[in-house]
């Protein structure tokens, strides 16, 4: 009889345990990498420039997703608070995703441009300083701590191994283009605009002389949520419902 | 491999799935009913009171 | 001096020291050579744990007979197992306390120089050492003391059990001092960066050798259905934790690495492994416990055989499809929104079944409850994995899921599962182990009541202050004034949390209470309590103090 066989032989038992397992997973996973129903195509998507991705590290390294959530759902209150409800292909260069699963904090997935430089380098030092009942943490060490930079090459050919689409320029001038971004009065800023078209370059952290944590991780909030051009945008495109 | 589109994948997936998701279930209950079967968990549920504990 | 009679040589007195001699020395190499401070500190912390252990292993083994070969059974590798699950547990469950603290006074309990106090870095060993490194040692001590009791078999490996113990502890180590320092993949229960993930591969494919290996040798016909959920457990965390963990490192000498997926699809793996993380190491590994420990301590065998079957494969197979149900109303596609509420419905029913069959073992016995603190607090861990497994599929129904996402309500629900199931089937189980393994007799039957009162009064302040936060923040969210505006501003939501993370914090610091007192407990039954004479069942009919 089968069952008794079944039942006596831990190999097989060890087998329907993986078959059970396995097909559920596979089933509702595989069809996902069908990316054209997946992910829609839309304009102003770009890979993150060098400095924001070194300030999307320190907002991973901080474990800020713990508390702030970056996906907007689709609920009428959430589009009025956050604004247009989060794409699937605004984090398709997101390696890892951050969307979160607590409120804690307020949903960061457009916070980009909300706020000035200025109000980010306060709240980021003391939040309570600008916003007195919040329950954030200080990252007052984050303008005290040079960013560490040296392997920011590297960084790029990574994040070009797991299908983000940098090119050969990108990662050969990856270091420039970080010094660029973070420094208005250096050279490079043209050619790292002409890399990054409509990236934002200036001094975030009010510090010129030095290029520190702060200005990564103020370059990449501010930038959370602006990439996507709503106005070309057909929310009613059969591509786009899914 | 040919390619195949989204949906049809998505189609497979689905309805593959049910179908398998009944037949185990299925099997798991011919397994645990089956009468020939009832001597052995009768005996396999006393296991833990049969040891000498420590 | 060879003083073994056995055997002159042994594969695994090879193959463990030789894992344990290139991690020491990936451990000096990552310390001598990465220009990753972070990545240092890690590998002289990994080489400091391989040179311990091979001393240890070293002292344990040469020229003479450790107790776990000469016994019928590997008893003391459970006790180490014990002991590392109570240290673990306190550190875990402080830790929590502490972030509590730290939402309702930010002024007080941060520290803006300190870095690694900040909530965003203790948050994650808050969950790691009570989930994997509390849950882990309590799955590991538990399953290896029922699988050779069940299958009146020794683990097999000869000292693989032991390199489980240790290699599983290590990790541990070296993932919550990575926290600390600012190591994370940013994956949520999966943060521990690539090289830790392969240490756990590694160790976790001998726990299956050992564990397996046990069940091949058993005497018994049948495999005991108790193993059939640690097996579970075992395999598909191998599986989950491999998928899950995919990434490229950006140098072999760095911490950081990028995962393979990306945006949607990286979510859905990520919550695919998040929920069946639940799934099998937090529900299937503990039903495992359920099935063995309630059955012997009420000296009665389970209610019904044939549900336990059920129970198994219904469980297992509904739950991997019911992760979508954490990426609600979010950008992943709709047909895999609805696909994970469905089966998350559909898993109520296999849960219940689960607990009316752990319930329903006490028919007829139902005044042990009464005298036996220890038995009251397994039988009620069930009753909580009731509730929780009820109130997890109401939270996946999509209009349930729109108002409590994102809010209290899911820390509630987590900690319904996580103190009142988890912890008391462990508490309940370390109860039982203790006066089995060293053969005492427990020292207090009124310091069990006093762990379960306290503790029970913590869980219910802790959840329900929680529900009351959470349903509260979910309708302030969405609250319209008369204008057609929204009502409140969020910071006006965080402000209106203070007083319920204020009891959260208390119910939470009372819960770590009940534990100290049980720990307190449990040291005085080993260091000198009464000897043991007789069996557990004659300690049962003893009434309460």
């Amino acid at each position: 009889m089968i069952h008794g066989w079944l039942e006596r032989n831990s190999i097989l038992l060890l087998i329907g345990i993986l078959l059970v397992v396995a097909v559920g997973g596979a089933v509702e996973i595989t069809p996902l990498f069908w990316v054209n129903g997946t992910v829609e195509h839309i304009n102003g998507m770009r890979p993150y420039t060098p400095l924001e991705l070194e300030g999307r590290n320190i907002y991973t390294r901080e474990g800020c997703y713990l508390c702030h959530s970056q996906q907007i759902r689709t609920l009428r209150d959430e589009v009025e608070r956050y604004g247009h409800y989060s794409l699937a292909a605004e984090s398709e260069y997101d390696h890892p995703f951050q969307w979160g699963s607590e409120r804690t904090g307020p949903d960061l997935a457009r916070v980009g441009a909300k706020y000035s430089d200025e109000w980010h380098r306060a709240h980021l030092a003391d939040p309570r300083s600008v916003v007195p009942e919040s329950i954030m943490p200080p990252y007052k060490f984050l303008a005290e701590t040079p960013l560490d930079y040296r392997d920011i090459r590297a960084i790029l050919e990574a994040n070009s191994d797991v299908g983000v689409p940098y090119s050969k320029d990108q990662i050969a001038h990856a270091k420039e283009d970080l010094e660029a971004q973070g420094d208005p009065n250096a050279e490079g800023v043209g050619a790292f605009q002409k890399r990054y078209p409509k990236a934002q370059a200036r001094d975030f952290d009010g510090n010129p002389n030095q290029i520190t944590e702060a200005d990564a991780l103020i370059a990449y909030l501010q930038m959370l949520g602006t990439l996507v051009d709503f106005k070309t945008y057909q929310a009613d495109a059969p591509e786009n419902r899914r | 491999m040919e390619t195949w589109t989204f949906d049809e994948v998505l189609a497979f997936a689905q309805s593959w799935g049910a179908v398998y998701f009944t037949l185990m279930f299925v099997v798991v209950l011919i397994y645990a009913f089956w009468p020939k079967n009832q001597p052995g968990f009768q005996r396999a549920k006393n296991i833990p009171l049969d040891d000498e504990g420590a | 001096m060879q003083v073994q009679t056995e055997t002159p040589w042994r594969l695994d007195h090879i193959i463990i020291p030789l894992i344990l001699f290139l991690g020491f020395c990936a451990g000096m190499a990552e310390w001598a050579r990465s220009p990753d401070w972070r990545m240092v500190v890690q590998g002289w912390t990994f080489a400091g744990c391989m040179a311990v252990i091979g001393a240890w292993y070293m002292w344990m083994y040469s020229g003479r007979v450790p107790d776990d070969e000469s016994g019928p059974y590997c008893d003391t590798v459970v006790k180490a197992g014990v002991v590392a699950a109570m240290f673990w547990g306190i550190a875990g469950m402080l830790v929590g306390v502490i972030i509590a603290l730290q939402l309702s006074f930010p002024n007080l309990f941060y520290f803006p120089d300190l870095a690694w106090t900040n909530f965003g870095r203790l948050r994650p060993l808050h969950t790691s050492a009570v989930i994997f490194a509390f849950g882990g040692n309590v799955l590991i001590a538990t399953s290896f003391y029922v699988v050779q009791r069940t299958c009146k078999a020794r683990l097999w490996g000869g000292s693989l059990p032991w390199f489980v113990f240790w290699g599983y502890n290590t990790f541990i180590l070296l993932a919550g001092t990575g926290y600390l320092l600012g190591i994370t993949q940013a994956r949520e229960y999966a943060e521990p960066e690539w090289y830790a993930d392969i240490w756990l591969t590694i160790v976790w494919v001998c726990y299956l050798l050992t564990f397996l290996g046990a069940i091949m040798k058993r005497k018994e016909p049948h495999i005991y259905v108790a193993n059939w959920f640690y097996l579970a457990f075992i395999v598909t965390i191998a599986v989950l934790h491999i998928v899950n963990n995919l990434a490229m490192p950006v140098s072999l000498l760095g911490s950081k690495s990028y995962s393979l997926f990306s945006g949607v699809q990286d979510a859905l793996i990520q919550w695919w492994y998040g929920h069946n993380a639940v799934g099998f190491f937090l529900t299937a590994g503990f039903l495992g416990i359920v099935y063995y420990f309630i059955p012997k301590r009420a000296q009665r065998p389970v209610y019904s055989y044939r549900l336990s079957i059920i129970h198994f494969w219904s469980l297992i197979f509904i739950y991997i499809w019911a992760g979508p149900h954490h990426l609600l109303f979010t950008a992943l596609p709709e047909w895999v929104q609805t696909l994970g509420m469905t089966f998350s419905i559909i898993l109520w029913m296999p849960s219940w079944g689960g607990m009316i069959n752990g319930l329903m073992t006490l028919s007829g016995a139902w005044d042990k409850l009464r005298t036996d603190p220890v038995l009251r607090m397994l039988v009620v861990s069930v009753a909580f994995y009731g509730m929780a497994t009820f109130e997890g599929p109401v939270m996946s129904i999509k209009t349930v899921n729109a108002l409590s996402h994102y809010t209290n309500w899911t820390i509630g629900h987590v900690h319904s599962g996580a103190l009142g199931w988890v912890g008391y089937v462990s508490f309940g189980a370390i109860y039982c182990l203790v006066p089995w393994l060293w053969k005492k007799k427990l020292y207090s039957n009124a310091l069990v009541e006093w762990h379960f009162w306290i503790s029970t009064l913590g869980i219910v302040l802790y959840i329900t202050s929680m529900w009351v936060a959470g349903i509260m923040q979910g309708l302030m969210w969405r609250a319209y004034n008369d204008y057609g505006f929204l009502e409140y501003s969020f910071v006006e939501v965080v402000q209106a949390m203070h007083p319920y993370y204020i009891i959260r914090a208390i119910g939470g610091a009372m819960y770590l209470a009940g534990t100290l007192v049980m720990a307190f407990n449990l040291w005085r039954t080993v260091s000198n309590g009464a000897p043991e004479i007789s069996l557990p069942k004659d300690m049962i009919a003893e009434p309460a103090q």
